[in-house]
């Protein structure tokens, strides 16, 4: 951890479940849980075990069903639909496991979606991603299509896209999972780098156990629970 | 978000033009039948369209449209001479008479008869010779598509072209002899038949003999004259039919719209591009968007609104809207055009890029809403489905 104790999230018995054509399938099951400003928090488990639902209710792209889940002190489930997208477009980027660039927009153009979403004008947002891509060192790939990139590069651009309106919050899934262990590394190496600091959280769910060491913290979750919150790999 | 919706919309070429050809194809059946139609429409009319001059039409009032020949004693002339207003009125003959060509053959003609003094009621337009020289003996007019196709006579040479009429060419309208004493040209005629204009003491002469010969009064009314009231003041003097040259293109349009199966045919045609255009276009507009559904999905977590979502479909649909409508419509200008000099029927008014467009439109609208309907149902949280 980084020293730093202000809770950026706070769950407090969140409980979520799906229904799936007459059954109900509990996703969380009263999840309480903080993450600090300037962690980088992992949410690790086995597949099913709740982690993705958790990060969605994090980012206020999914309502629980009760408990609540605080942002930064917003309650996301007493938010007004507008202010809720206002409040995600302000205050969270999003790095995915399929990276999820548009394939008709170039590099730059799609760092510079949130700054659009957010009502910077085209050249001012194009300008800013362009600079967010050095930082990610893609400097001189910013007309590349996703296409004509590989996996390590599109996870940059997802990346810059995720940092290029300084977010608050970083909620990432499974980000390294679609690239070799190099450029898995590498990706973590640079989320850590330009990603991470005081005023900001970082939330990744992960499979890949070789990037747990990067963790400050990380909670081992099962069956819609949180097993445990280690501080290392070691003592999952 | 508009140029990321555009790039998103012409970033698949396939699926982009799939759906400008679905809307194009819309827009060409939308303008293109319509476009025959009313050119078939104008055409039961054009005769009474050459004959600017008169005001109004009096005939029997059995006429149902203008080829509805009944024919009037010659002395209901002079009746419709006697009402007050009339400034002049002329006699008509319209008929179908056989021609006997060159090389045996026989050919029906639309032989029309003016007032032998003034010539009134003759072709709108003469390529060559005089309107007057129809006061030539056994002088007649024969209009240019006629003279070039119907009428011509045999090649000189076997597998060569019919040689067109000409001035000082003969012909035979039942047994009668008749002498080509100019070449005009009229518009083209529902029926298509050659049309033979002459006066009318010959044009009675040529058809067979019958006791009314008289087809139509042409009269024109006194300066400041109210017209409606004109035509109703002849109807009851006279007891025969009146109206004005509007009403009596409408009287001939409305028989064959009511009497004929060509607004169904037509109709047909035109329903069937709608409805293909709509499902091809809708179709592939929708596969467009559910294809791009996780993009909707990433923007939509991001923080985009449902109503920029909505905003980015409608410009995107209203970009293939347009394209395709634009498409469909120079093509349709351009069939019109390179059929000019055919026989096909082809009239363009604005009226028909008035109801493409919205035809297209509604294609455009149906293909938007229901692409709309599943992005805004969208869970963002698709975005972290793997």
């Amino acid at each position: 951890m980084n020293g730093q104790s202000t809770a950026a999230v706070r769950c407090q018995n969140v409980v979520k479940t799906y229904d799936t054509g007459g059954d109900k399938v509990v996703a969380l099951g009263g999840i309480n849980l903080e993450i600090h400003m300037g962690e980088l928090m992992m949410l690790v488990g086995p597949s099913g075990c709740g982690k993705t639902t958790l990060i969605s209710v994090i980012a206020g792209i999914l309502d629980q069903d009760s408990g609540s889940c605080e942002v930064f002190g917003a309650d996301l489930l007493h938010l007004r639909s507008g202010e809720k997208l206002k409040f995600r477009a302000q205050n969270i980027g999003f790095v995915f496991q399929a990276y999820n660039l548009l394939p008709s927009l170039n590099a730059v153009e799609n760092v510079s979606i949130p700054l659009l979403i957010n009502g910077v004008k085209r050249q001012a947002a194009e300008r800013q991603a362009a600079q967010v891509l050095e930082q990610v060192g893609l400097g001189a790939r910013g007309k590349s299509l996703p296409s004509q990139l590989s996996g390590g590069q599109q996870q940059r651009v997802a990346i810059a896209r995720a940092l290029v309106h300084d977010p608050r919050l970083i909620v990432c899934d499974e980000p390294t999972s679609a690239l070799d262990h190099e450029t898995g590394h590498n990706v973590m190496e640079l989320l850590k780098q330009v990603a991470l600091h005081r005023d900001r959280a970082l939330v990744i769910v992960t499979h890949d156990s070789r990037i747990f060491g990067f963790a400050d913290r990380i909670a081992r979750m099962d069956d819609g629970h949180i097993e445990k919150v280690v501080d290392s790999a070691e003592d999952l | 978000m508009n140029h990321i919706a555009l790039k998103m919309l012409m970033g698949d070429r396939g699926k982009y033009l799939g759906i400008i050809m679905g809307l194009t194809f819309a827009s060409l059946i939308m303008t293109q039948q319509p476009a025959i139609f009313v050119g078939l429409m104008m055409r039961t009319f054009s005769f009474i369209s050459d004959l600017g001059l008169p005001d109004i039409w009096v005939m029997d009032p059995k006429v149902q449209f203008v080829d509805d020949i009944k024919p009037l004693q010659d002395t209901k002339l002079y009746r419709v001479r006697g009402v007050a207003g009339v400034e002049w009125a002329m006699p008509l003959y319209k008929g179908l008479l056989k021609a006997r060509l060159d090389d045996g053959t026989f050919q029906t003609c639309n032989v029309i008869g003016l007032d032998d003094a003034t010539l009134i009621g003759g072709p709108p337009v003469m390529l060559e010779g005089k309107l007057e020289d129809l006061r030539r003996s056994d002088g007649v007019i024969v209009d240019i598509d006629g003279a070039t196709d119907k009428l011509a006579k045999p090649p000189q040479t076997p597998g060569g072209s019919p040689v067109p009429l000409k001035i000082g060419d003969t012909l035979e309208l039942n047994d009668n002899r008749a002498i080509v004493v100019g070449i005009a040209k009229t518009t083209k005629t529902f029926q298509s038949q050659p049309v033979i204009y002459t006066t009318y003491s010959r044009a009675v002469r040529y058809a067979p003999r019958e006791r009314k010969m008289l087809s139509f009064v042409l009269v024109k009314a006194k300066p400041g004259q109210d017209i409606p009231a004109l035509v109703r003041r002849i109807r009851e003097t006279t007891g025969l039919a009146a109206y004005t040259q509007q009403e009596f293109k409408d009287l001939t349009m409305n028989y064959f719209l009511k009497n004929t199966g060509i607004p169904i045919n037509f109709g047909i045609s035109v329903t069937l591009g709608f409805v293909v255009g709509a499902a091809i276009a809708g179709q592939t507009f929708y596969n467009f968007t559910l294809e791009n559904l996780r993009q909707f999905g990433v923007l939509k977590a991001m923080g985009t609104s449902n109503w920029t979502l909505l905003r980015m479909i409608l410009l995107q649909a209203v970009l293939v809207g347009s394209v395709g409508y634009g498409l469909g419509v120079g093509l349709t200008a351009l069939f019109g055009y390179s059929m000019r000099n055919t026989i096909l029927a082809f009239k363009f008014p604005w009226q028909l890029l008035a109801f493409s467009g919205a035809g297209v439109t509604l294609i455009c609208i149906f293909a938007a809403l229901i692409s709309i309907r599943k992005v805004i149902k969208l869970e963002p949280a698709i975005v972290f489905k793997g």
